[in-house]
């Protein structure tokens, strides 16, 4: 009986992390998110397409490394922790999976293997089939799509969307379609694009699989859900991390203002608070792959919870900080708005709960 | 991650889950004082044909099969087996599955018996051990005292040695069992003039020694679990300490790790959350069930997924236990905060979900679940503050597991 990460997968996390770090400090990502480096974002893409990111979970026949869930939270985690200007979770994770799923032969071979070898790379728009805001939704009528979609999850670059209709049926789109007009959504997380697409009449393929049921759909949102998680639970963990730092070193009435029970209790919260969420996503994502009949109720908790944990994290830490935690100076806001954003992505927890609720038939 | 735990104990999982089948619906002929049963920790049984044995018995049955005392050597009374936390941990989910009660434990058993075991003399060992794992040696905890809480070390109970005896004067408090305990592992200042830490001993106090009195001390939740201890010029054999003179404080620090590791045991509060399901699923209002009404529902999730949480942390924790190469000591300090926190929530929550019903206590008609939402709402206040309140459990946390600065010393007046 082993519980928790192996070696290979700390290991994984600790190059992740250590690349990131070099390649976007957080004085990058404040002339990225100010539009000062543009550039930035590909480097990162490139960094983690040379490690292996976009390819993780793609079966190894389709030139990917087979990997499980379980790995990729651990990426993820790195990812939150890193606030990584990059795509991850709908691109190389709930898009693979999603072809995984419900793909027929055909575009397994065509897509995975091109995922696998970065020559395509997908924008993911679930956000309608979960909860429609706007009266948005999409439609689908003899194979073409028409009507709009919020909230599209790592949409820039992309070269096609994966995008649902309010059924749950997954289909393909190209980016490149004149039907489609992007509308960039300026979010106040500025390591991640947001878009909204319109689509009138796209050609679209679809994925047969999920004609069927909506098992493919729940499981890529399953997924996506406890990817969400382990960003944030990494983004939660430096925030801690700084912040007990901070109070070490910041000194006030002439002492550390860490030895003022005060802060020290702050602190002492935050940590007895993230402590347990550890285990809760990496047990989520086990269970993606190995227990299926859990899967579900724990990606609801795991992304509600780890989302609660977290947000009273991202606000504890800044007061922690003093009147600096509220500057751009210092930076930890970016963590607070990864954080912020990833509470709301794929359901905010109210409507999660809701849907944990009604798989126990309560 | 490899959530199995191999053939072997899937063998012996079977072998438990047959040896509870025999003794389902088991009863015990002699009571034990309310506050050592964990409330809603059991289900009880309508089984008129039950065994009826006493609890000394029932120690005597689980140590023969290895289901208690599994790593105590049976010179002392134990099974004689090796450590082996997986079994350890089939014995109790499969007891509790059952509804079959576990071994009787309480502070001796917890806390002396380690403790002896790791530096108690040989004479110690031999005379103390067995009777107190076969229950027929029961033991109470001096430890706090009125004006020594949080800050323990402070005890001012005195021991002076005076020819062949400890002569002990002063006062003890919050200590359950005191009433019909036989013996005491008793904190006592026996060096006057050395440092608070290093003027204290670890002693043995026979309960019916003359000088002893003790007062019932009612709590709110109208038991008296607890009582005050009044020592006047207790003589107790002076070969009854436990390691050297002035080194108690350390004797019982080794030990107190082990009570705020139990205090919050994740399996007894994934259980109980069972149990406010069913009473959400029971209790109505105008008609409509609680666990239908949105906002108790959303409590209701939201407790299950910190209940959840916690219960992988405990799995998080068990696998570092076999796995060495982890260090989780952040993990452990934060059971006892989290587990008592999240607990009386869950009770509260409970109470909630009844409304005016649930207020009723004691023998009131109407009540539900003879009054357990309400006893263990007040008693689990009473353990977030009992065994290092949650403001000391942040201090350690913070402290030792985060590496911030001790708050300056005070220059006491």
């Amino acid at each position: 009986m082993y519980f928790g990460l192996s070696e290979e997968q700390e290991f994984f996390q600790e190059s992740l992390l250590k690349y990131l770090n070099d390649a976007a400090p957080v004085e990058s990502i404040r002339e990225y998110a100010n539009g000062n480096h543009e550039n930035l974002t590909q480097d990162i893409h490139q960094g983690l397409l040379d490690l292996g990111v976009n390819a993780l979970i793609i079966p190894e026949d389709f030139g990917g490394l087979g990997l499980d869930l379980l790995f990729a939270a651990a990426v993820s985690q790195s990812l939150g922790s890193g606030i990584a200007p990059a795509t991850y979770i709908g691109s190389h994770i709930m898009a693979p999976l999603a072809i995984m799923e419900a793909g027929s032969g055909d575009q397994k071979d065509e897509y995975l293997s091109a995922m696998a070898n970065s020559k395509m790379r997908f924008g993911i728009g679930v956000t309608e089939f979960i909860g429609a805001r706007e009266d948005a939704g999409i439609v689908l009528e003899s194979g073409k799509a028409s009507g709009r979609t919020l909230f599209v999850i790592d949409g820039a670059g992309a070269t096609h969307y994966l995008l649902s209709d309010n059924k749950g049926v997954l289909f393909v789109v190209d980016a490149k379609d004149s039907g489609i007009t992007k509308i960039p959504l300026m979010t106040i997380d500025k390591t991640r694009t947001s878009l909204e697409l319109v689509l009138e009449d796209v050609p679209t393929e679809i994925l047969k699989g999920s004609m069927e049921d909506q098992d493919p759909i729940r499981k890529i949102i399953d997924a996506g859900r406890v990817m969400i998680a382990a960003d944030s639970l990494g983004a939660a963990q430096v925030m801690i991390d700084k912040s007990v730092e901070y109070a070490k070193e910041r000194k006030q009435f002439g002492r550390p203002v860490g030895s003022f029970q005060a802060v020290k209790h702050m602190c002492a919260q935050m940590a007895a608070d993230l402590e347990p969420c550890y285990s809760m996503v990496w047990y989520s994502a086990h269970c993606q792959n190995h227990i299926p009949e859990e899967a579900r109720l724990f990606a609801c908790h795991t992304k509600a919870h780890v989302s609660e944990v977290a947000t009273s994290i991202a606000k504890t830490a800044t007061e922690v900080h003093g009147g600096m935690g509220f500057t751009d100076l210092l930076g930890l806001h970016y963590w607070f708005k990864r954080i912020g954003i990833n509470r709301q992505l794929l359901g905010g927890p109210e409507l999660i709960r809701e849907e944990a609720a009604q798989l126990q038939n309560f | 991650m490899n959530l199995d735990y191999g053939p072997e104990y899937e063998d012996f999982r079977k072998e438990v889950e047959d040896f509870c089948k025999k003794y389902q619906g088991l009863e015990f002929s002699d009571a034990l004082d309310s506050s050592q049963v964990p409330v809603g920790g059991g289900k009880k049984s309508d089984n008129k044909n039950s065994l009826i044995i006493t609890r000394s018995e029932w120690q005597k049955i689980l140590i023969e099969h290895g289901y208690f005392a599994r790593e105590i050597s049976k010179e002392y009374g134990g099974y004689g087996g090796t450590i082996d936390i997986l079994k350890n941990k089939i014995i109790n989910s499969e007891f509790n599955k059952a509804g079959v009660p576990v071994a009787t434990r309480g502070q001796g058993i917890d806390f002396l018996v380690p403790t002896l075991l790791e530096i108690g003399t040989e004479e110690q060992k031999q005379k103390y051990i067995k009777p107190t794992l076969f229950f027929e040696m029961i033991w109470c905890q001096g430890y706090s005292e009125p004006n020594s809480g949080s800050d323990l070390a402070s005890l001012q109970t005195k021991g002076v040695l005076d020819g062949d005896s400890w002569v002990i004067n002063g006062q003890k408090i919050w200590t359950s069992t005191a009433k019909y305990a036989d013996m005491m592992f008793c904190l006592v200042r026996t060096e006057p003039d050395a440092p608070k830490y290093q003027g204290i001993s670890y002693l043995l106090i026979p309960m019916d020694t003359p000088g002893i009195e003790i007062k019932p001390l009612v709590d709110m939740t109208l038991n008296a679990s607890f009582n005050e201890v009044f020592f006047t010029d207790v003589r107790i054999p002076a070969g009854n300490i436990v390691g050297e003179r002035g080194q108690g404080w350390l004797v019982a620090n080794k030990t107190l790790i082990h009570e705020r590791g139990s205090l919050g045991d994740p399996e007894l509060i994934v259980s109980r959350l069972s149990q406010l399901l069913e009473l959400m699923k029971n209790e109505t209002i105008d008609g409509t069930r609680i666990i239908d009404k949105p906002v108790f529902r959303d409590r209701a999730m939201k407790i299950q997924g910190r209940v959840l949480a916690f219960q992988n942390h405990g799995l998080r924790l068990l696998s570092a236990r076999l796995n060495k190469r982890k260090d989780v000591m952040l993990g452990i300090m934060v059971l006892k905060l989290i587990g008592t926190e999240l607990r009386y929530e869950l009770e509260g929550l409970g109470i909630d979900v009844m409304g005016e019903l649930g207020t009723l206590y004691e023998d009131s008609s109407n009540l539900r679940d003879d009054g357990s939402w309400q006893f263990a709402y007040m008693m689990y206040l009473g353990l977030i503050i009992g065994g290092g309140t949650s403001q000391i459990q942040k201090n350690i946390i913070a402290e030792r597991g985060l590496g911030l600065p001790k708050a300056p010393k005070v220059k006491e007046a």
